[in-house]
């Protein structure tokens, strides 16, 4: 009992050495921590401030007022209706690409992947040209669609084209790394016990993967609602007709309503900070969840 | 037995999920980019290059290139030191500060490009002070370099964060019981062992940075010669009709982040290599859903 005591004594000493030898002195950590925090907030915050900031620069009942203006109703409507037509799609298509590639072994694989990835390196404005230069008038498809009557550049079907193509690899790209680290055991114990294809897909693989898939769910659509450059060369800028959000507030702003271009931009700075909150709580969720599976419990 | 272009499962679906997969691809992304390309090909070599060497694409390329390059730089330095930071020392908000970081990723560019134009620009918060002390900012190369900083911040930290929070204390402990001083632990020991990472992210911050366009025009000023970026001369030139002139540009450009693309593969494979033969050999993969928008943009 007596001996024990000066040798827990010695081996606290010794691990408040090592601490300290590989640690810095609290100056040293004081300025780091000032810098990065300096950094941040010149970089972060300040951007946040000066939006929520000029946009109530004149008080609510102004700010407010901007959302009674027609164009600007018709730059949300149809922001929300691109991102309605843009998510499920891509959604669809991540989870084709996820179970693909995350349960089969197939020549070309890699080669697969990096294609799907290929939207991500295209600059937003080359993006929407491409489509200008299939479906617009001096594109390859454009004199068949005239004649056909259908417009596509310069119109929604363009927006929500161009939209689709930038937000293309988001679902995929979060839910193909959960879906091969789950292995397919799972799934194989599902058929052999008489499950059908569909049935094993709903219970079992999309149950393990949920939280990946919300996931990237939540980042196409903050994106699909945000994007500008490939929208604004499809979009020809018809006020109150084909002005998505983050036009409409390039609109705004070029004519010098600061006020309202703000207004307009705190929605998507609100919606970019519920993405930033809802990505925190899924992490933590989806963090649990992988802890609950390692203790061996199975998750409700 | 010969080379089967898939392996036997007992597992359904293949069919459907590849060749909806495939479909899909090919109509969104495989055949509008190759539109790109068949209307470049009708254009002599000769046209070609008169437009992509032409003395305003050039100097287009000059400041996409030259900013891209200072903000990518900017964000490597306080990237690494951000990144140590959050996962090395604790101090209030510190997980308001961690989940920020994603900002410039979730932010629309184009809220991005106004606020930080009001914030620079002559009379704004800081271009104010700026301009006391000589420093233009907004309208000028700087406020692209700022604005591309922005849009790449959240890279370096969101590579190195991992490897740092996955790193072994005894390396430092060696190195400290074999008289290293702190400064020459994180130079020898520490440095090494994240740089991978850390160019890795430098890499993708860059290559997200050239393509850029709505966080740069409201800032730049948008002058020809001096403060147009080239995916604003494409713009310019749709603009005016000259679909040609666009075109060009645009495979120039496509030519070159394709280009990016296999450095930047190639480092990733490098730096998660050295991540797991040195520091974590079994840890499940994807355990987090860590990789974010960092593994997603420009990979």
């Amino acid at each position: 009992m007596s001996a024990s005591a000066p040798s827990r004594i010695g081996q606290a000493q010794a691990t408040s050495a090592i601490t300290r030898a590989i640690s810095e002195p609290a100056e040293v950590r004081w300025i780091l921590i000032s810098i990065a925090v300096f950094f941040l907030v010149v970089f972060l915050f300040l951007p946040l401030g000066v939006i929520f900031s000029t946009a109530l620069a004149d008080g609510i009942r102004v700010y407010l007022r901007t959302f009674r203006d027609p164009d600007t109703i018709s730059a949300v409507r149809l922001t929300l209706l691109t991102a309605a037509i843009a998510v499920p799609m891509n959604l669809i298509f991540g989870v084709a690409a996820a179970w693909a590639i995350g349960k089969f072994e197939f020549v070309g694989k890699s080669l697969l992947v990096t294609l799907i990835d290929l939207p991500f390196s295209v600059s937003p404005v080359v993006s929407g040209l491409i489509y200008v230069l299939l479906f617009g008038l001096q594109g390859l498809l454009g004199p068949w669609l005239i004649a056909h009557g259908i417009r596509i550049i310069f119109a929604v079907p363009g927006i929500v084209l161009a939209t689709i193509f930038v937000t293309f690899p988001f679902v995929a790209r979060e839910l193909l790394p959960m879906v091969q680290a789950q292995g397919n055991e799972e799934e194989e114990a599902a058929l052999t016990l008489g499950g059908s294809g569909w049935q094993t897909f709903l219970r079992v693989t999309l149950p393990n993967v949920k939280w990946a898939l919300l996931y990237g769910v939540i980042l196409c659509n903050a994106r699909a609602m945000g994007e500008f450059g490939a929208v604004s060369v499809v979009s020809g800028h018809i006020r109150g007709l084909t002005d998505t959000m983050p036009l409409h507030i390039e609109v705004l702003y070029n004519d010098y309503q600061f006020v309202p271009a703000f207004a307009v931009a705190s929605l998507l700075a609100l919606l970019a900070l519920v993405t930033l909150i809802l990505k925190s709580v899924i992490e933590w969720k989806a963090a649990q969840q992988v802890g609950g599976d390692f203790s061996g419990e199975t998750n409700p | 037995m010969s080379i089967r272009f898939k392996q036997r499962s007992i597992m359904p679906g293949f069919g459907l999920s590849f060749g909806y997969t495939l479909f899909y691809l090919c109509l969104i992304v495989l055949i509008p980019l190759s539109a790109a390309f068949l209307k470049a090909s009708k254009l002599s070599w000769h046209q070609f290059w008169h437009i992509v060497l032409s003395p305003r694409a050039l100097a287009s390329y000059r400041l996409s290139f030259g900013a891209s390059l200072v903000g990518a730089a900017i964000n490597l330095v306080f990237g690494i030191l951000v990144a140590w930071v959050l996962v090395r020392y604790e101090f209030p908000g510190k997980r308001v500060f961690d989940s920020l970081v994603d900002l410039p990723f979730a932010l629309p560019t184009a809220v991005a490009g106004i606020s930080l134009t009001t914030i620079y620009a002559p009379n704004g918060w800081l271009g104010k002070p700026l301009a006391a002390v000589g420093i233009k900012a907004a309208y000028t190369w700087v406020g692209v370099a700022i604005a591309l900083t922005f849009i790449g911040l959240p890279f370096v930290v969101r590579t190195v964060q991992p490897v740092l929070e996955d790193l072994d204390k005894e390396l430092e402990e060696a190195a400290a019981s074999l008289g290293a001083g702190r400064f020459q632990t994180f130079a020898r020991v520490l440095l090494p062992t994240i740089l991978p990472a850390a160019i890795t992210g430098f890499s993708m911050a860059f290559a997200r940075a050239v393509g850029e366009y709505g966080s740069v025009i409201f800032i730049a000023g948008n002058m020809p010669m001096r403060t147009e970026i080239t995916p604003l001369l494409i713009i310019t030139k749709l603009q005016e009709y000259d679909y040609a002139g666009a075109t060009a540009i645009a495979v120039a450009m496509l030519v070159v982040s394709f280009a990016l693309l296999l450095p930047i593969n190639l480092l990733q494979s490098w730096s998660s290599r050295r991540e797991g033969k040195e520091f974590s050999p079994d840890a499940p993969a994807a355990v987090s859903l860590e990789p974010l928008y960092s593994a997603t943009e420009s990979r």
